[in-house]
């Protein structure tokens, strides 16, 4: 899907949100998202409780497609294409547009089979699966603490580890990008800098979504921010989005200012 | 509430009052100790219920019996010969001497004598001649604390007979068919009845079962027609088992006649009686057994962790490939728990079989599922509707048989479900 297109493929941006609002049944979790992802950086996602933060990090996979009385208006232009075009599967979409849920959720399986599953079963890999497995490992920072243990069930790991466990899982299925949930919000801090230094390794070669609650971790962490908050009717809307730096020294928009002084949210 | 009134209230209190609750304490603890008496009365009564069924069972099942032959073994003897040391030619002329000649035909037709070993010539004379026949038994209890009584009634009553210790639990109860002869009838038919039963249920009920809560937990809308279904399948699983047993001899014995007696697959054995064979009996407890099998699988499939689905999901796995790699594998070990509870139902289910057309008295094994059956259950029913005491004894010997074969079929599962609940 996405690498048959080489073209907008490389370009600037990866995903190209237009118009895009979200309904959960009747309701309108989300309204009028205009946004593009830049590709190679780090965005992160902020805003208040309930003002759609998730639901619209998972509508970039179609993850929301498994809540039955989801639907999304509008368009997501991943790659050049559009995400939520009839013709498009969901479960294809998310095989290049990967995600790391709040809490570590690896697989009841030993940790080699953590990683190769996916592999084997998802993408078809053919290659060498140790190899697969020691770079996926790697990538994610965990191959030193794990090479000796690959046998040992996921779960046996501490919160931390079983974290990168799940960014190693997903990065072995060669996604283009990584949607975070608040990947560290389960996290003692030590835990939390060590996915927080991750990031900006793989940022070479991923792009980066993330939904965090924590301030000073979309400060540190990421490349660009997007600001979230919900109007009267309990709608979501972008309020205001832009450089990290920017926004967290001269945001446009009083509200942006207020809510990360700690003024409200 | 501000601040002075709080503070109102707090002096309008006497220091008693700060400790009032512990004046309580003492109904308190009386009313505690009341429940828990009440609760430990509720198991202690199941507790002795469990007990006085396995005394009672195992009262019947040993114990002292009066034996009394039709002819002393010793009169038997020629030339001084005991029939013990007598060799096969003369044991089958005592035989012919004795039983009518209809009766040699028919062992002749079963084998000839000359295939016959001398074990089995002399275990017919046993059987046939010397005829031992329980005359009076006694229980457990009155054989071990009424020893006396028991020999004085037996000088008094029984001058014939020998006084011996009987096990009604033996290697040969297990392995021998069923006999008209207390003395001589085993449970094999009725084991390998009820294995092959249960063995046709399992492989019926477990596929569809799973499937069906496969479909209601991971695919099934939330909609009015599929609550509806769900209410029934509760439902179902509350029907009496005696309704099923109608059900499966309408479906099963009349409607599918020509599949369950086995006509359609060529199998004709004048045997078989119109459909009421294995098969009938294995898909009608099949039936019976599926909505439990169903709720427990769905019951261990909505167990397991949604994050679990989202992960696999999230990495461009199918619902597909998320079922059967993931959610079921985590529920199977609920899945085989809910299969114990069914198999344990199923194998001491008694009502529909008899609907169903179990034959009370066969003394032939089994041999497929075209073949006519008898269960353990029935056995034992059948054996303690019997008029003769002695049945009562075997019958407890069978319920012992029983018990045990449920326990181990269910411990085979427990194993399983924990082999499974161990991977990780």
């Amino acid at each position: 899907m996405a690498s048959s297109n080489p073209e907008t493929s490389n370009g600037r941006y990866v995903f190209e949100a237009k118009d895009l609002n979200l309904f959960y049944g009747d309701f309108l979790a989300v309204k009028d998202v205009n946004m593009n992802i830049e590709r190679n950086k780090i965005t992160a996602i902020i805003g208040p409780s309930g003002c759609g933060k998730s639901t619209v990090l998972r509508s970039l996979n179609r993850m929301n497609d498994l809540i039955p009385e989801y639907h999304a208006t509008g368009e997501v232009i991943f790659n050049g294409i559009n995400i939520y075009d009839d013709d498009i599967d969901p479960v294809e979409v998310r095989r290049h547009i990967g995600m790391v849920f709040q809490k570590p959720n690896p697989f009841p399986k030993s940790i080699y089979e953590n990683i190769a599953w996916g592999a084997r079963k998802v993408t078809k890999y053919s290659g060498n699966m140790d190899d697969l497995v020691e770079h996926s490992l790697r990538q994610a920072a965990l191959w030193d603490e794990v090479k000796d243990v690959l046998d040992q069930s996921g779960l046996a790991l501490s919160g931390g580890q079983q974290q990168r466990l799940c960014i190693a899982r997903a990065l072995a299925v060669k996604p283009n990008v990584i949607l975070m949930d608040e990947p560290a919000s389960a996290l003692d801090p030590i835990a939390t800098l060590k996915i927080e230094d991750l990031l900006q390794e793989l940022k070479k070669d991923y792009t980066i979504v993330i939904v965090t609650h924590n301030m000073q971790e979309a400060a540190r962490a990421s490349d660009f921010t997007a600001f979230f908050n919900m109007d009267e009717d309990r709608a979501g809307y972008l309020v205001e989005y832009g450089e990290t730096t920017r926004i967290f020294t001269f945001p446009d928009q009083k509200l942006t200012e207020n809510y990360i002084s700690g003024r409200f949210g | 509430m501000n601040a002075t009134q709080d503070e109102e209230i707090r002096l309008s209190m006497s220091e008693d009052d700060y400790f009032a609750d512990t004046k309580k304490l003492s109904k308190r603890h009386a009313l505690s100790k009341i429940w828990h008496v009440i609760f430990a009365a509720s198991t202690l009564v199941g507790i002795v219920a469990l007990t006085a069924l396995l005394l009672n069972v195992f009262n019947n099942a040993f114990g002292y019996i009066a034996l009394e032959n039709s002819i002393q073994p010793e009169e038997l003897a020629i030339d001084g010969v005991s029939i013990e040391e007598m060799s096969k030619e003369n044991l089958v002329t005592i035989l012919g001497d004795h039983v009518s000649k209809g009766l040699m035909r028919r062992f002749e037709s079963g084998m000839t004598w000359e295939e016959r070993s001398r074990e089995n010539v002399y275990n017919l004379v046993l059987e046939r001649v010397v005829d031992p026949k329980s005359v009076a038994q006694w229980t457990l209890y009155e054989s071990l604390f009424k020893v006396n009584e028991i020999q004085q009634e037996m000088t008094e009553k029984y001058t014939e007979a020998n006084l011996i210790f009987k096990s009604w639990i033996t290697p040969s109860f297990i392995t021998l068919p069923q006999s008209s002869n207390p003395l001589n009838a085993g449970v094999r038919t009725a084991i390998l009845g009820s294995l092959w039963i249960i063995f046709i249920s399992i492989v019926f009920s477990f596929p569809i079962g799973v499937g069906a809560a496969v479909y209601l937990q991971e695919y099934a809308k939330d909609s009015f027609v599929n609550r509806i279904i769900q209410t029934n399948i509760n439902n179902l699983a509350g029907v009496p088992s005696i309704i099923y047993g109608i059900l499966g001899l309408a479906l099963f014995v009349r409607a599918l006649n020509l599949i369950t007696s086995g006509a359609v697959f060529g199998y004709t054995d004048p045997m078989t009686a119109n459909g009421r064979t294995i098969l009938s009996a294995g898909l009608t407890l099949g039936l019976l057994i599926l909505p439990l099998i169903i709720i427990n699988a769905q019951e261990a499939i909505k167990a397991v962790p949604n994050s679990l689905r989202q992960a696999s999901y999230g990495m461009g796995a199918t619902r597909w490939q998320t079922i059967w790699n993931h959610v079921l594998p985590s529920a199977l070990p609920g899945i085989l728990t809910g299969t114990i509870l069914a198999i344990s139902r199923a194998i001491g289910e008694t009502a529909p079989l008899v609907v169903v057309g179990a034959s009370t008295f066969i003394t032939f094994d089994p041999d497929g599922p075209f073949s006519k059956f008898t269960t353990l259950p029935i056995q034992i029913y059948q054996w303690t509707a019997r008029p003769q005491d002695v049945f009562r004894n075997i019958a407890a010997g069978a319920i012992i048989v029983l018990l045990i074969l449920l326990l181990s079929m269910n411990a085979i599962a427990v194993l399983l479900r924990n082999k499974y609940s161990r991977r990780l």
